[in-house]
């Protein structure tokens, strides 16, 4: 774990789950793996405290416990899950997706699930209808049986998978008196598990209940505590489901390729991509290199009813994808009008080209990304050639090869003439790699989001008094409100804040919006450094 | 690197191949870069629309709504002594949950369980217990023997047996604090088993040791 990613991940705990969780999170993570008393140990936190702490961790995926060093009679040894941490920067992005593909309730669903880490069936249902009963207006309630469906079709499409089961999860702890031997199992990969989607019958009828406002808060509070001793009843104890994080990848990935073939070519273009890879969404394994071969028939065939183009302008946007220099779309074969696939890899890898291309050329100028695709065009080049094939006059190539080789976008190459390297007769040659650089590139990204982070904090922690002020004025105007004063009341407590702070209020309220959407955005960048990254790795 | 220079800098290697002359040496560092370097070329603007003002603020709910939920742990507070009035309806206000959390154990190693150390603790405080009730008792007896012979050795033995009560209250509180979820119960536990306690001794100590007329 590199330090930029551990400080995120810090920071993100921290945010999340408070300073306890994170001291215990981060300490792993630099050390990598931990037994219980070790941890409590070098954290010095009590030891209850760290107990805690490690349930969240376990509850929310980010932890692992497996057996010890010492093999199954040894103390549980346990694991921080970096890259689920570095998922929580994502979260809002998967609850759009599920709105937009499943319209609010998939999104109140995977909302729930993302907060509570894993959840039963039953619970979500029960949580999701009163929220959406809630929101409605008084007499209407949100029926159960609509939830369970949308939670069915988030199911069958793969966004939710069950939580892996244990086989059993013994441990021996110091002191207990067993007379079996204690094993302790890993939790086996989600897909493992032969049921890993299947959904669980449960006996769940009726309607969301609407939260009463406080006069009633007696009923509701033994409302709810009758709710939760029904548990029981349900018929699905023990089976938790949580978020397919991969599954959300290959959608934000196709999403990625399908708006930039729209971008490159055209509307139309990018509707052929969307419907090869609608089509090939459940045969392709998740690592696969390119999708299953289509035939031009079959997209044809599948082509969304809107979209009226005859069958040979199909065949001439199938050429056009082909042709482009972008290789999103290659020909395996003839056969059905010919056999096209999309190729998943060399996409990636060309959007990750084009981020990097688009960094140097922002930060550093048109001509020095001008020398920037020369090189990663042409992989080795002299000083001399630079110059002329980059059309850049020399002392101005020189100054701008310097300033790329000193933030090592990129690299000097030495060839020598004579095998002992004398600096005379060796030659120098500039050359950009694209995979390392798309690393070096993906940890200034989790620095950038880092110091974003900070600088919120920084920013909140300045105006927390004038914060704490609104927020109290907002509260006293709210209860007013409700208990129905007068309109000369309510102006007096608005006018307990003055105009220059109020101005000051909004201009935090801008700044942390600002500071917000970047991090947002920032983890899109990167989003499509991972996968490729990823992607490289898994090939071989 | 004694050069042919004589003190002049000369280089090992040909400059020219690099493209430099003597003449046009880039500058050298003095010292480490700025924290915060001139930068020729403003960023871009944010991508502004609906979509990405839908997630900032689905990113600041979330934020807001993680602090209320029980995986936000917190240090140990001192509990307050009463449960203070505003509270109730905060925690309804904010939709905070209960602090009392419980996982499936069925998915968690057994060690991160808390229930089962504090069931053999309480059973050996209350051994403790009789056990110190039991010495008191028999210190008591002496003590009205003693009484007879002197105060002075009879105070040094009460001093001795309420030093071992305090020793063993002591381990038992410690013994709560490494405690579980369900603090309020053993806080309740403790209390009364403090009462007893005090109320053998207290009980005894003032029917056996005093003289003086009750006012």
């Amino acid at each position: 774990m590199t330090a930029q990613e551990v400080r995120l991940c810090g920071l993100l705990l921290q945010e999340h789950f408070g300073d306890v969780v994170e001291k215990v999170g981060t300490h792993l993570i630099r050390s990598g793996v931990l037994t219980l008393r070790a941890l409590a140990h070098e954290t010095k936190l009590a030891l209850d405290l760290v107990k805690k702490s490690l349930c969240v961790l376990v509850q929310h995926g980010m932890c692992t416990f497996g057996p010890g060093r010492r093999g199954p009679a040894g103390p549980v040894e346990y694991r921080i899950n970096c890259e689920r941490i570095l998922h929580m920067l994502r979260y809002p992005r998967y609850i759009y997706t599920a709105k937009s593909l499943y319209g609010d309730t998939g999104e109140l669903i995977i909302e729930e699930i993302l907060q509570r880490g894993q959840m039963t069936m039953s619970s979500t249902v029960k949580t999701v209808a009163d929220r959406l009963t809630h929101n409605m207006p008084e007499g209407q309630s949100m029926d159960y049986s609509e939830v369970v469906s949308a939670f069915s079709r988030l199911v069958e499409t793969h966004f939710l998978q069950r939580c892996p089961p244990m086989a059993s999860a013994g441990s021996s702890s110091s002191g207990a008196v067993d007379t079996s031997l204690p094993v302790v199992t890993q939790p086996a990969e989600p897909e493992s598990n032969p049921e890993c989607y299947k959904l669980p019958y449960i006996n769940l009828t009726g309607q969301g209940k609407r939260r009463r406002s406080s006069e009633d808060g007696e009923d509701d509070q033994r409302a709810a505590k009758k709710a939760k001793t029904d548990n029981s009843q349900c018929g699905d104890e023990g089976i938790y489901w949580q978020v397919n994080f991969l599954r959300f990848h290959l959608h934000f990935r196709d999403q990625a390729i399908i708006s930039a073939v729209s971008c490159k070519l055209d509307q139309t273009s990018s509707e052929i991509v969307r419907t090869m890879l609608r089509m090939s969404e459940v045969t392709t394994p998740a690592h696969a290199a390119f999708t299953q071969a289509l035939s031009a028939n079959e997209i044809f065939r599948s082509l969304p009813s809107n979209y009226n183009i005859a069958r040979p302008i199909l065949d001439q946007y199938l050429t056009l994808l082909v042709d482009d220099p972008m290789e999103f779309v290659g020909k395996t074969g003839d056969s059905g009008g010919g056999m096209y696939v999309v190729n998943l890899h060399r996409a990636l890898a060309n959007l990750a080209r084009a981020t990097l291309e688009s960094v140097v050329q922002e930060r550093f100028g048109s001509r020095s990304a001008r020398i920037f695709r020369l090189l990663l065009r042409k992989r080795h080049l002299e000083q001399k050639q630079v110059e002329d094939f980059a059309m850049v006059p020399a002392k101005e190539a020189k100054d701008m090869l310097y300033t790329l080789l000193s933030e090592n976008l990129v690299q000097l190459q030495e060839v020598p003439k004579t095998p002992d390297y004398a600096p005379s007769r060796t030659f120098y040659l500039y050359t950009v790699n694209q995979l390392p650089t798309a690393r070096l590139l993906l940890q200034h990204c989790y620095k950038t989001i880092g110091n974003l982070i900070e600088r919120r904090l920084y920013e909140t922690k300045e105006n927390k008094r004038l914060l704490e002020k609104s927020q109290r004025i907002e509260a006293i105007l709210a209860s007013l409100q409700a208990t129905g004063a007068e309109t000369a009341q309510l102006t007096e407590v608005e006018e307990m804040i003055t105009a220059p702070e109020r101005q000051q209020l909004e201009s935090l309220r801008h700044h942390i919006n600002k500071l917000d959407s970047s991090e947002n955005q920032v983890d899109e960048t990167i989003f499509l450094l991972e996968s490729y990254i990823n992607s490289t790795q898994a090939s071989r | 690197m004694a050069g042919k220079g004589r003190g002049i800098a000369a280089f090992t290697f040909n400059i020219e191949a690099l493209g430099l002359s003597r003449g046009s040496m880039p500058e050298t560092q003095r010292g480490p870069t700025p924290l915060f370097p001139q930068i020729e070329y403003k960023p871009g603007p944010l991508k502004a629309g609906e979509d990405e003002d839908y997630m900032r603020a689905l990113k600041q709910e979330m934020r807001g709504r993680m602090k209320d939920l029980p995986f936000n742990i917190k240090p140990h507070a001192g509990k307050g002594d009463v449960e203070r009035y505003k509270e109730k309806y905060t925690r309804e206000i904010k939709r905070i949950e209960d602090d009392n959390w419980t996982p499936d154990w069925n998915y968690l190693p057994k060690e991160l369980k808390p229930q089962k150390k504090i069931i053999r603790k309480k059973r050996d405080t209350k051994t403790n217990a009789k056990v110190s009730s039991k010495d008191k008792e028999e210190l008591l007896n002496k003590l009205d023997a003693l009484e007879k012979k002197g105060d002075v050795k009879s105070d040094d033995e009460e001093d001795e047996a309420k030093g071992l009560k305090k020793e063993n209250d002591e381990e038992g509180e410690e013994e709560e604090i490494e405690g579980e979820f369900d603090e309020e119960l053993e806080e309740e536990n403790d209390y009364i088993a403090n009462y007893f306690e005090d109320g053998d001794d207290y009980g005894g100590g003032s029917d056996d040791n005093m003289d003086e007329a009750t006012y």
